[in-house]
């Protein structure tokens, strides 16, 4: 059974197409990652199939419930965790659990029992009487992703699960988030722009750019499709080695950021050495070179022609602000 | 009616209310300055001609719907907070029906707008401010059915102004052109029936006006209209205001 499917689903806010036409299926079961930059459309898509946002058009149904005609069947069959914090900080860490419990009509021993459990597997249970003002940012996470498992949803929705943590609390939250898929048996979807994350994580990838799916596969058949390793050179004449290469047909793809350049080529490592001495040939310098397997961001970069990190750079915020969804 | 889920939200707001000292401290401080300072500095000048009572007395139950409007419109308007700090998208997100957010959220309201009457009550009894022999089981019964009422209406009105904002920028605005208006003509510190035609078409339409006319008729005997007649108007604004708050909320976001 798809634990997700989703035909031509679309988001428009005011001409603005945020969504465009999305049409997927996830898996029941697996961790599915959409993976894109800010303003992708990524927090768009999982706020409409948890139904904060109706669809312009297009349809969509969440373990078998429409989002659009079954709003209470779908809510009851997810679970979210949100991009920005959702927690009352004046309750304690039990307290919120139990707010939720309760506002998912869990009785009170099946309560009891499940916070307790739920506390342990995110090792809060110190800390769970203690004012939810007083947690780092990592424990609100973890007791955010334990709420949102309370009610044993079939689905999880995560945006953005580890953004503005520290790599020692992502890391572990990354194995925190794998046990739950396991333990519990729940359907994951996260979304990110950290491009480890998804690789680490997530059996299969949609890469999404402007609102639509460019790429959909596996972590590593999508590193596969660049087809080679990546090797990147600095040399003192780039565009004189690109153009070398070609002719010697030593690469598969150049590309040129300022003094260095990134080669794609089958196996690299006896590449390399005929590279450094077809430039010390032809009088290029080399400065350094460097060989690595391809991550998904080389993929990314690859797709959509550039780096997923300089684009947060870029002015877009109003283009991100206008797709939360917003009270009105 | 998902009465879990209005449990759930009412034993929320009353969570966050026991735990808050400052704030059950700042809701009582305000009406004890009043009635001690201004309220005993005017009583010695002061007398309200017509009536029997002294200014004090005349004052105290307008102080005690001051109590009532500006801790349930702040109830009402904290909601914004929840907007802000995201507590809202998890109570949106849950499979409860929005009306039941909003009645889970006016019952909170108003049980902690009564506790804050009560305890002004009390506090205008031990001053003197109100004679002890105006407390009798009827004179209680009226005023609690018309402080909840008036604390329901304006939690109501609170939502309402919430619902339609994001942000706590323009609630200064409707704190000066709004509630202290409603305050003021409500007849809390001046008897109305001398007042200007136009102030008092004005009074007339103010829903506070029928809440403070209501308590001072069931506790000094004095009132323009019957109580039976201010409470039923202010049942019908309640009413309407529930109406509006829920429209208003569900509205907002999907």
């Amino acid at each position: 059974m798809n634990a997700i499917e989703m035909r031509g689903l679309t988001k428009k806010f005011n001409g603005f197409t945020a969504v465009d036409s999305i049409s997927l299926d996830i898996r029941e079961g697996e961790i599915f990652g959409l993976l894109g930059p800010n303003g992708a459309g990524k927090t768009t898509t999982i706020s409409m199939l948890s139904t904060i946002l109706a669809p312009t058009s297009g349809s969509a149904k969440v373990w078998g419930h429409d989002i659009v005609g079954e709003k209470d069947a779908v809510r009851k069959s997810i679970g979210i965790v949100f991009q920005d914090p959702s927690l009352d900080d004046e309750l304690t860490g039990r307290e919120n659990m139990d707010f939720h419990g309760r506002l998912y009509d869990i009785d009170g021993d099946t309560r009891g029992k499940r916070i307790t459990e739920l506390l342990k597997l995110v090792d809060l249970e110190k800390h769970a009487d203690k004012q939810v003002k007083t947690y780092s940012g990592g424990m609100k996470r973890r007791l955010e992703i334990a709420r949102g498992l309370m009610h044993k949803p079939k689905v999880l929705f995560l945006d953005e699960p580890t953004l503005g943590l520290d790599p020692q609390t992502r890391r572990k939250l990354w194995d925190y988030i794998k046990d739950f898929n396991r333990k519990e048996k729940v359907t994951i979807i996260l979304t990110t722009h950290y491009m480890e994350e998804a690789d680490f994580l997530c059996g299969r990838v949609a890469i999404v750019d402007q609102g639509k799916i460019i790429r959909l596969d596996t972590p590593e058949k999508l590193k596969e499709l660049l087809g080679g390793d990546i090797l990147s050179i600095e040399v003192s004449d780039p565009k004189k080695l690109s153009g070398l290469l070609k002719k010697a047909s030593l690469a598969r793809n150049v590309q040129i950021v300022g003094s260095a350049m990134n080669v794609i080529a089958s196996n690299g490592s006896r590449t390399l050495p005929k590279i450094i001495e077809l430039a010390c040939k032809n009088g290029i310098e080399v400065n350094t070179a460097v060989m690595k397997r391809p991550s998904l961001e080389d993929v990314f970069i690859h797709y959509t022609g550039r780096g997923i990190r300089e684009q947060e750079a870029e002015p877009k915020r109003s283009a991100r602000m206008r797709m939360r969804p917003r009270g009105h | 009616m998902e009465t879990n889920a209005i449990y759930t939200l009412w034993l929320r707001e009353m969570k966050r209310f026991l735990r808050s000292k400052s704030r059950i401290v700042g809701n009582l401080s305000m009406p004890f300055i009043w009635l001690a300072i201004l309220g005993v500095g005017l009583n010695t000048s002061f007398a309200i001609p017509g009536i029997q009572s002294n200014y004090l007395e005349f004052m105290a139950p307008g102080i005690i719907v001051m109590s009532l409007l500006f801790t349930s419109i702040f109830s009402g308007v904290s909601v914004i907070w929840d907007k802000q700090f995201g507590f809202l998208k998890e109570i949106l997100v849950a499979p409860v029906s929005r009306t039941s957010i909003v009645v889970g959220k006016i019952l909170g309201s108003t049980t902690i707008s009564l506790i804050n009457a009560l305890l002004v009550l009390a506090m205008a009894l031990l001053l003197g401010a109100l004679p002890v022999s105006s407390l009798t089981p009827i004179s209680l019964a009226a005023a609690l059915v018309i402080m909840a009422l008036v604390s329901i209406s304006f939690v109501s009105f609170g939502l309402a102004i919430a619902s339609t904002m994001n942000n706590m920028e323009g609630f200064q605005m409707i704190m000066s052109f709004l509630v202290m208006p409603i305050f003021f003509l409500s007849g809390a510190f001046f008897p109305l029936d001398k007042v200007p035609d136009w102030m008092k078409v004005l009074t007339h339409l103010d829903p506070l006006m029928y809440g403070v006319d209501g308590l001072r008729g069931a506790f000094i005997g004095v009132s323009q209209f019957p109580v039976l007649f201010d409470i039923g108007i202010l049942a019908a604004f309640s009413a309407l205001m529930i109406l509006v708050s829920s429209y208003l909320f569900s509205r907002m976001g999907g």
